[in-house]
């Protein structure tokens, strides 16, 4: 007989986390219904400073993260699109005070430990923000004039500030990195050999992959892509053909053809091998891409370039259909060729990580494609104290990630260098507080607002190629962002049963708008998930919710918490409180900091949270 | 109760019936009776019936008197005929909107105060009088809506939430029914959809007088644990006596009975209740039996539930309900002429005339 299903441990933090799916999908778990119902409340700067726990580059990332979180929004499986939660979190950050003093103070005495960071990106930065609080003595080595990594070389001013930029750089180096410009490691045993107690390698992926057609080498007006954006972000190069072939259709490509066009190009076109559903560009880029009037060729396969007296004058494609082929995957199938002229091309097909410039007998494991073997848990090279993060790691990933690398690989460093365990992560925690104000009065905004997503508004597309620098996106406006923030549904704001309490009268099961709960009996699972009030459609990605035994039947409650709206009618009309809704605050560790524990300074997050939260006193469950 | 409205929003896999309807397009206003209030759940029940059967919402007159039960139309079919009238005074309005319309299906929702104190002469006729219709009583043996002083269908013995305990016998309303000759008796429980709905489907279903009696617990001053109409005493002594399956016409029920176990009871539309597990004695066609049996259970200290009295459609003629007894006309009276509806002052004078 197979068994009847166990009942839910709600005091694991991973139950709840798992129910706040933007949350969950982030690779820094930031705090992103907190964060949005901070905004809604005008309480900018808390809201930036919430983020920065995570996310160290709200600004930044504002603008320019990949998004993990919003095709998980659950707001997609309601109404097809996600809370605008990306350049939410630029309204926090465009309409923030000075937050410099609530920045973690650094302390005078250092703690006599030395880090060395090899590259000035993301990864690097994030290390050095959380370990100099504890008085590391952290040195960045990057080998341009500038820090930020791809941050800095690899996306266009159109899309990225410098003034935000450099501010949100600022904040880190200001707590006194040890920053050597122009520095390249031409050897990590040398690095090595000097008087460092730990070596984070954040150097990114910054090899572009190459394309070797016949007639690559004979014209210097062959590039690849992230080099030559490198060299406009430079002024290196300020101007380019006109007629201008981006290969490949990545978002380095949408970077690469949106460039072009402000260099004074007037005929871009993004040359793609296989069609739309399998363009590597993120859908929004591609829109904005395609808003600038650029073309985009499917089914075009590059064959050679044509060059005449060491000019580019076209390129040749074999036009391609693709057809499943031996073992899933696709096959390409030649029609016909095609010219296509240009002046210019851009090869934007990847990029790879490269080290030269790490000896191979010090220690450092390569595996079988030369990557180097890194620990995915503790970020740790083969070799003790060598650590590695970031696009460096595993190869090209997006900044949130590296934000993320360089947190766990900061807990590492401090475990490694206070002698402890690296293996042994610090647990998260969770606290669990009610949300109930009043007999129908709750802490958040819980009715559904209908309301469409928000239209991200652009600067006019004549007006927006003057300069290389007009950035494009203007951001939400206030009345915009005040009806953005009613379309978040507060998934954290749980819906708590407490089995004991329930006198299985019905009325949550009647007022539940999407027919999340059943009481039933228990049973298998395969036969307990046929008799759902609704059918199961996000089953198992999205938790199931088992009560414990019902005292007056013995049947139990079932929660699919895949479309719960989080509208709190269930608590409302619970007549003993069986069903509570409480806030799940999930509690990360982080260098030196329990989970849940802040620097000394920073209690300005106290604040906030109490602005929102209610009285965080009375029914904390503290878990972990 | 709620200050928000629920949300339209629904869980995609929300089907339709063949009137391209969901059950949410059945519902009604937001309730604002109490939390946990029995009579919701009967509201939900209700939603499930009309929706199961596939009942376009305003070929439907709702009514009720006055009570926490007399609010409760205003939460089921939006769309429907509805008149909320005055105390115990249901059954007249009823009675009243289905001699001029017979094509209306007829819904009452009454309480144990409104149907067995002040309403009681009025449920006593429209009982005798068959008026095609399915009334409800939500009985929770309190008077809830003026603060929970024993109704008439409070058991000897039972308490007050404050301690008092009731001395005067009670009224059970099925028992009434049956020796009053209504043709469908049924008792039930809010907190078990699962028997609620196929009577309630059969209910509506079954011409002529058909009473439901649902236990529904009075969260606020009646689920105490001197109570017997409350949630824990209703299920411990809860005794489902059958399991009826409503069959609508021409729907063969694929599910397999052991023999003996099953019998099928013809409703006058061509549909028809199943009865399963029946006890051996039990025949919910013999009226006196039935009393007996129930009569039985209540001193058992049972609550008798379940489709518990119903008469053969062959047994009574087409002639037997309220139209019928009355020899009214065949359409309702919306569907004739005006000229002949009100045929003017000279006819009137003329019937005048032969009273004279």
């Amino acid at each position: 007989m197979v068994a009847s299903m166990k009942p839910t441990d709600t005091t694991n933090p991973d139950h709840y986390h798992r129910v706040v799916d933007c949350q969950w999908g982030c690779p820094a778990h930031t705090d992103i219904p907190e964060y949005i119902r901070l905004i809604a409340n005008g309480k900018y700067s808390e809201s930036y400073l919430l983020n920065r726990k995570s996310n160290i580059f709200p600004g930044i990332l504002g603008r320019t993260c990949d998004r993990p979180c919003e095709p998980v929004c659950r707001r997609v499986r309601l109404d097809g699109e996600p809370v605008a939660i990306c350049r939410l979190k630029r309204v926090a950050s465009d309409l923030r005070d000075d937050i410099r003093p609530f920045l973690p103070e650094i302390p005078t005495e250092k703690n006599g430990k030395r880090i060395a960071c090899v590259g000035a990106g993301c990864a690097s930065l994030t290390v050095a923000n959380d370990l100099l609080p504890l008085g590391y003595e952290v040195t960045i080595f990057e080998k341009l004039a500038k820090p930020g990594g791809l941050m800095w070389t690899n996306i266009p001013e159109f899309r990225l500030p410098a003034k935000v930029l450099w501010e949100e750089i600022d904040y880190i180096l200001d707590m006194g990195v040890d920053l050597r410009l122009n520095h390249p490691i031409d050897s990590l045993a040398t690095l090595l050999e000097e008087d460092y107690d730990a070596v984070f390698i954040g150097s990114g992926a910054p090899k572009g992959k190459e394309l070797n057609l016949p007639g690559r080498w004979d014209s210097k007006q062959i590039h690849i892509g992230i080099e030559w954006l490198e060299s406009v972000r430079f002024g290196h190069i300020d101007r380019c053909g006109d007629r201008v072939l981006v290969i490949g259709v990545g978002n380095t490509a949408m970077d690469c053809c949106r460039t072009a066009q402000r260099l004074g190009a007037s005929d871009v076109k993004v040359m793609a091998r296989k069609t739309k559903p399998y363009f590597k560009a993120s859908p929004w880029e591609l829109e904005d891409a395609i808003e600038e009037q650029v073309e985009i060729l499917e089914n075009h396969s590059p064959s050679r370039f044509i060059i005449e007296d060491g000019k580019v004058k076209g390129m040749v494609f074999d036009l391609v259909t693709w057809h499943p082929g031996e073992n899933g995957r696709l096959k390409a199938e030649m029609h016909d060729s095609k010219v296509i002229e240009c002046d210019e091309v851009i090869l934007a097909i990847g990029q790879d990580t490269a080290f030269p410039w790490i000896e191979r007998d010090i220690g450092i494991e390569f595996n079988e494609w030369d990557m180097p073997i890194v620990d995915k848990t503790t970020f740790m090279t083969s070799r003790k104290g060598v650590f590695m993060g970031g696009d460096a790691a595993w190869g090209p990933e997006n900044i949130i990630w590296g934000v993320e690398h360089g947190h766990q690989a900061a807990i590492s460093i401090h475990a490694y260098c206070r002698g402890e365990s690296l293996t042994d992560r610090p647990p998260e925690g969770m606290n669990l507080i009610s949300q109930k104000m009043g007999l129908h009065e709750w802490t958040y905004s819980n009715d559904y607002d209908e309301a469409q997503r928000a239209k991200m508004r652009h600067v006019d597309l004549q007006e927006r190629f003057k300069r290389l620098d007009i950035e494009v996106e203007e951001g939400f406006d206030i009345e915009q962002t005040l009806v953005e923030v009613e379309r978040c549904l507060n998934c954290d704001i749980q819906t708590h049963f407490e089995a004991n309490l329930c006198i299985e009268c019905d009325a949550c099961i009647d007022i539940c708008p999407l027919d999340c709960l059943t009481i039933t009996h228990n049973g298998p699972e395969e036969d307990l998930t046929r008799r759902l009030t609704a059918p199961l459609l996000n089953h198992p990605e999205e938790p199931l919710f088992i009560s414990e035994d019902l005292p007056q039947t013995g049947r139990i409650m079932v929660k699919d918490e895949d479309l719960c709206i989080h509208c709190g009618l269930c608590a409302e009309r619970c007549p003993t409180a069986a069903w509570d809704m409480r806030k799940s605050d999930l509690l990360i560790p982080y260098a030196g900091l329990d989970a849940g524990e802040m620097h000394p300074g920073m209690s300005i997050m106290d604040l906030a949270r109490d602005a929102t939260a209610g009285a965080p006193e009375p029914a904390v469950a503290g878990v972990g | 109760m709620s200050y928000i409205k629920k949300p339209r929003v629904h869980h995609p896999g929300l089907t339709k019936n063949r009137l391209g309807l969901t059950r949410r397009d059945y519902e009604g206003t937001m309730s604002t009776l109490c939390a946990g209030c029995g009579h919701d759940s009967i509201t939900a029940a209700i939603i499930e019936a009309f929706w199961e059967l596939e009942i376009e919402p305003h070929r439907v007159a709702k009514t009720s008197g006055i009570g926490c039960s007399g609010k409760t139309p205003t939460y089921f079919l939006q769309e429907a005929h509805g008149f909320n009238g005055v105390h115990g005074r249901m059954p007249s309005i009823t009675t009243g909107a289905h001699a001029a319309n017979r094509d209306l299906m007829c819904i009452g929702v009454s309480g144990d105060g409104d149907s067995l104190s002040i309403g009681m002469g009025q449920f006593a006729h429209v009982v005798r009088r068959n008026v095609d219709m399915l009334y409800i009583i939500e009985n929770n043996g309190v008077y809830g809506l003026t603060k929970g002083q024993f109704s008439a269908s409070a058991d000897v013995g039972s308490t007050a939430k404050r301690g008092q305990v009731n001395r005067e016998h009670p009224i059970d309303s099925v028992l009434l029914a049956l020796n009053l000759g209504a043709g469908f008796v049924a008792r039930s429980f809010s907190g078990d959809k699962e028997q609620l709905v196929p009577i309630l489907k059969a209910g509506l279903r079954h011409r002529g007088f058909a009473l439901i009696d649902i236990i529904s617990p009075c969260v606020t001053f009646n689920d105490h644990h001197g109570s017997t109409k409350s949630y824990q005493y209703t299920r411990d002594n809860y005794n489902q006596l059958v399991y009826a399956d409503f069959v609508p016409p021409a729907h063969e029920i694929q599910a397999s009975y052991e023999a003996g176990d099953v019998r099928t009871v013809g409703l006058h539309d061509g549909s028809s209740i199943r009865f399963r597990k029946v006890p051996g004695d039990y025949d919910p066609t013999d009226r006196d039996a039935v009393y007996g049996y129930i009569r039985e259970r209540q001193r058992a200290g049972e609550v008798a539930t379940g489709l518990l009295y119903v008469e053969e459609a062959g047994e009574v003629g087409e002639e037997s309900d309220f139209h019928g007894i009355q020899g009214t006309v065949e359409e309702p009276l919306v569907d004739y002429p005006y000229e002949e509806l009100c045929p003017g002052a000279e006819r009137l004078e003329r019937l005048q005339e032969r009273f004279r």
